[in-house]
């Protein structure tokens, strides 16, 4: 009786909902702090450990490094592999060690047992060398070399040297970027045009011996700059590797290390909290801010940044006015019947279609059908080089903007069905077409939903990856789709996108241990990306819906 | 775009100058005639909603339709703007003439048609948009977009709609903000703005409460001197207190057309009496 009671009083339904929203939000906060816990602890400086280890065959090592991660693993799976143990405990505590020193270990990790270490320091002089190439480097700084002598520096100014000499590298480096990117990169836009320009001559038949004389005057013109950019160019390579330092492993052997492969150096031991923090927050913008080095498993993620935002962007300029056209024809003008009711089922149908297959219809009809079509007619003078006829930033946010289409038609028509009959009216009543009441009346009150409509669209868009990879999405971009060379939007060509990192580095690189952190840093970046895209299109969404409010009276 | 047939009608419709007219005196005979309905039928799909309507609506003055729900009135009335031209699957047949020119010719361009008919319906609808933009919509939808014209134009609108003011330090604030009966005499000022020759009032006052009917009225009132007023109402007490002709209508029919004093103090019909004296409806 009372049971029936409880029943009847809808107290357990209540009690289901509530189970039901907070199980929700269990998962969605579970999922954010784990990617961020993963994710943001990567970017913080560890102290680096030294240690006397003894090894799998009973040997001592030194081994250096900073401690990544640790598990308890079973004494009997390890004495089955044959490692000989010191302890009798059943579960054995495990460290993975980043021992960094590629070049001279072969791997940048190891795992090691903690009752096999003997003895543990972190000494205060310990240095870590972040290079462009073979991973980090662990060591203590012996000398300094310049021109390959050795400098006489008394061990307390060596510290100071070291700083002075990097920054004065990193900062010929940039130069040196600086001339590839822009200088050299201007003078081969030039060429390729004046080669372009000869093709189209010649396919038109006006290749003139004037007009050979002309080009190769402009081409001279070019080769006496870039001429003039190398030497340079040359100067500064030799500036370059003017310096290298000679590094002191755990072990005791000595490597040189060329000073122009260093990325930035440090001592962590010695750091303060503060300046620890303030490395950590350094170390975040650049990843943020920094194009990705060793087949992405290092550095930032910036292109791909940009290439996601930038893809979802155009996708929303695309999509609009598609899906708003589209909706306003079906709700508005077309005939209500059987034809249109098909045309729902089907626009409704699309949105259920693996997103793999938009890829390949993408890859299919926009890429070798359209972009084909367009190099022929347009760039002939490039083939058989393609410039839309092959994958690129277009395509993709072509490609996803059929893709979200379905959400912004059903929305749109939504909005319009909401509109009152008696707006309509009012607005024909007083001689406006029909058209003049769509635009200064109906699509302005439905503006809400059609931003409704957007922001799943582009919540989609920028998840997506699978159809991505077949019609645009690169592993490594050599340049940005927007930059300074005319016509600055370059829409032919291929990008980054964060998704597409997170799959690259996760399953493709060669270094998967060190890139997991990366993997959970671009994660939780991708998913801010996104909230970041979908809060400047609610708040679009509020301002419209506070300008057009009060639709209920 | 202007077709021949409307330029005709619009010289017919320069001469409005009776505004000084004597009041009428009920009498349909005398006065100048802005409509005329011949033998209308219309058939919503299947079911017949007007049976052969004949009328004739008399210039500058208020002309009510009453009668119970569903009797065709409304239905009368947005056909004389055609805003039964919405209705899928409504047809009509028969005529009605604006100055005896057909309505319903195909030569008529229907957005020239309401910009001379104008059309205030039973609730307030006013736009998401400020009380400017709301009286100045009939005139940006004309191309008018010069400012002092609008300017003008939306003062004269207001005040002609006994709202300016209320309203002259509010323009800029959204129409959606006032009280009903505010809305209900913007949405007038907005019909008043272009100038129609013909206001047709559908229930104005019925969602409003009694001090913004008796508002609304008094401005029936007002109108009156420049413009040809339809109105449709339920409350038989309003069509006495502001129409001059009345016509009571009954299923789709129109069953006695008189001035308004005749028809409540000695209707010719037996159906007539039995409404204004809640017999039935």
């Amino acid at each position: 009786m009372k049971v029936q009671d409880w029943f009847k009083s809808g107290n357990p339904w209540i009690w289901l909902n509530a189970a039901a929203v907070s199980a929700s939000l269990i998962m969605v906060f579970g999922l954010l702090g784990l990617i961020m816990v993963r994710g943001l602890g990567f970017f913080w400086p560890a102290d680096v450990q030294l240690m006397d280890y003894v090894d799998e065959q009973g040997q001592e090592v030194r081994l250096m490094g900073e401690i990544w991660g640790e598990e308890d693993v079973d004494r009997e799976t390890l004495l089955e592999n044959g490692v000989k143990l010191t302890s009798e405990n059943k579960f054995i505590t495990r460290y993975t060690l980043k021992t960094g020193n590629r070049d001279v270990y072969g791997a940048d990790f190891r795992l090691i047992l903690k009752p096999n270490i003997k003895t543990l320091e972190s000494p205060d002089n310990a240095l870590v060398v972040i290079r462009r190439e073979w991973g980090n480097f662990y060591g203590f700084l012996d000398s300094i070399k310049e021109q390959g002598t050795q400098l006489a520096v008394s061990e307390d100014a060596l510290w100071s040297e070291l700083i002075s000499r990097t920054d004065r590298v990193l900062s010929l480096h940039d130069q040196i970027v600086d001339i590839q990117k822009s200088d050299i990169g201007e003078i081969n836009h030039e060429l390729e045009k004046l080669r372009l320009q000869k093709r189209r001559y010649e396919l038109d038949n006006e290749l003139t011996s004037e007009r050979i004389a002309e080009l190769a005057a402009a081409r001279e013109v070019q080769d006496a700059l870039y001429a003039d950019v190398q030497k340079r160019l040359n100067d500064l390579n030799l500036e370059i590797i003017r310096d290298s330092i000679v590094v002191r492993i755990a072990d005791g052997q000595t490597k040189e290390i060329q000073l122009d492969k260093v990325v930035k150096v440090y001592k962590p031991n010695q750091m303060s909290v503060f300046s620890k923090t303030g490395t950590y927050f350094a170390n975040i913008w650049e990843f943020v801010s920094d194009e990705p080095r060793e087949a992405n498993t290092e550095g930032g993620v910036f292109p791909a940044i940009f290439g996601t935002v930038m893809m979802v962007i155009i996708m929303a300029i695309l999509v609009t006015p598609l899906g708003v056209i589209a909706a306003v024809y079906l709700r508005e003008y077309a005939k209500q019947g059987v034809i249109t009711r098909t045309i729902r089922i089907a626009v409704n149908n699309l949105a259920g279609v693996p997103s793999i297959v938009y890829g390949v219809f993408g890859l299919g009809f926009f890429v070798y059908f359209l972009g084909g079509n367009i190099d022929q007619l347009f760039f002939s003078e490039g083939l058989p080089s393609p410039t839309f006829g092959t994958p690129g930033i277009l395509w993709s946010s072509l490609t996803l903007a059929l893709l979200t289409l379905p959400v912004v038609i059903v929305a749109t028509e939504e909005g319009l069905s909401r509109i009152p009959i008696s707006i309509r009216e009012g607005s024909l009543a007083l001689g406006a077409t029909k058209f003049e009441t769509l635009w200064r009346t109906i699509l302005p009150m439905s503006s809400p939903a059609i931003m409704t409509g957007l922001i799943l669209a582009v919540a989609r868009a920028a998840g997506e990856v699978a159809p991505l990879m077949l019609v645009g999405v690169v592993k490594l971009a050599p340049s940005l789709p927007l930059d300074g060379t005319a016509p600055f939007v370059h829409l032919d060509r291929k990008f980054m996108h964060l998704g597409f990192h997170i799959y690259d580095v996760g399953f493709q690189s060669p270094n998967v241990e060190a890139a997991r952190p990366l993997v959970y840093a671009t994660s939780l970046l991708l998913v801010l990306v996104i909230i970041a895209l979908n809060i400047v299109a609610i708040q679009i969404r509020n301002r419209l819906r506070e300008k057009y409010r009060a639709l209920e009276s | 775009m202007t077709t021949a047939a409307d330029k005709e009608i619009r010289t017919h419709a320069i001469n409005i100058d009776a505004l000084n007219r004597p009041a009428s005196q009920g009498d349909i005979d005398s006065e100048e005639i802005a409509l005329e309905v011949s033998n209308l039928n219309l058939h919503y799909g299947t079911a017949q909603a007007l049976y052969d309507v004949n009328m004739v609506i008399p210039k500058n003055r208020v002309t009510a339709f009453i009668g119970p729900s569903g009797c065709g009135k409304s239905t009368l009335l947005r056909c004389f703007n055609r805003m039964n031209d919405l209705v899928d699957g409504c047809k009509i047949d028969g005529k009605i003439e604006l100055h005896g020119q057909d309505i319903y010719s195909k030569k008529v361009n229907v957005a020239n048609l309401r910009r001379r008919i104008g059309m205030v319906f039973q609730k307030p609808n006013p736009f998401p948009k400020s009380v400017y933009e709301n009286v100045a919509y009939g005139l940006r939808i004309q191309g008018v977009n010069d400012k002092r014209r609008l300017d003008e134009a939306v003062e004269k609108a207001l005040r002609g709609a006994a709202l300016w003011d209320e309203m002259k330090d509010r323009l800029n604030d959204n129409a959606l903000g006032m009280s009903g009966g505010q809305q209900q005499r913007l949405v007038i000022a907005r019909a008043i703005a272009i100038e129609p020759e013909v206001m047709l009032l559908d229930e104005p006052a019925s969602a409003l409460d009694p001090i913004s009917t008796l508002k609304i009225e008094e401005l029936i009132y007002e109108l009156k001197q420049n413009y040809t007023i339809i109105i449709v109402t339920h409350n038989m007490q309003q069509a006495a207190r502001v129409s001059d002709y009345t016509a009571f209508m009954y299923i789709g029919k129109l069953i006695e057309f008189a001035g308004t004093n005749k028809l409540f103090t000695n209707p010719a019909k037996k159906q007539t009496e039995d409404y204004i004296t809640g017999r039935y409806g």
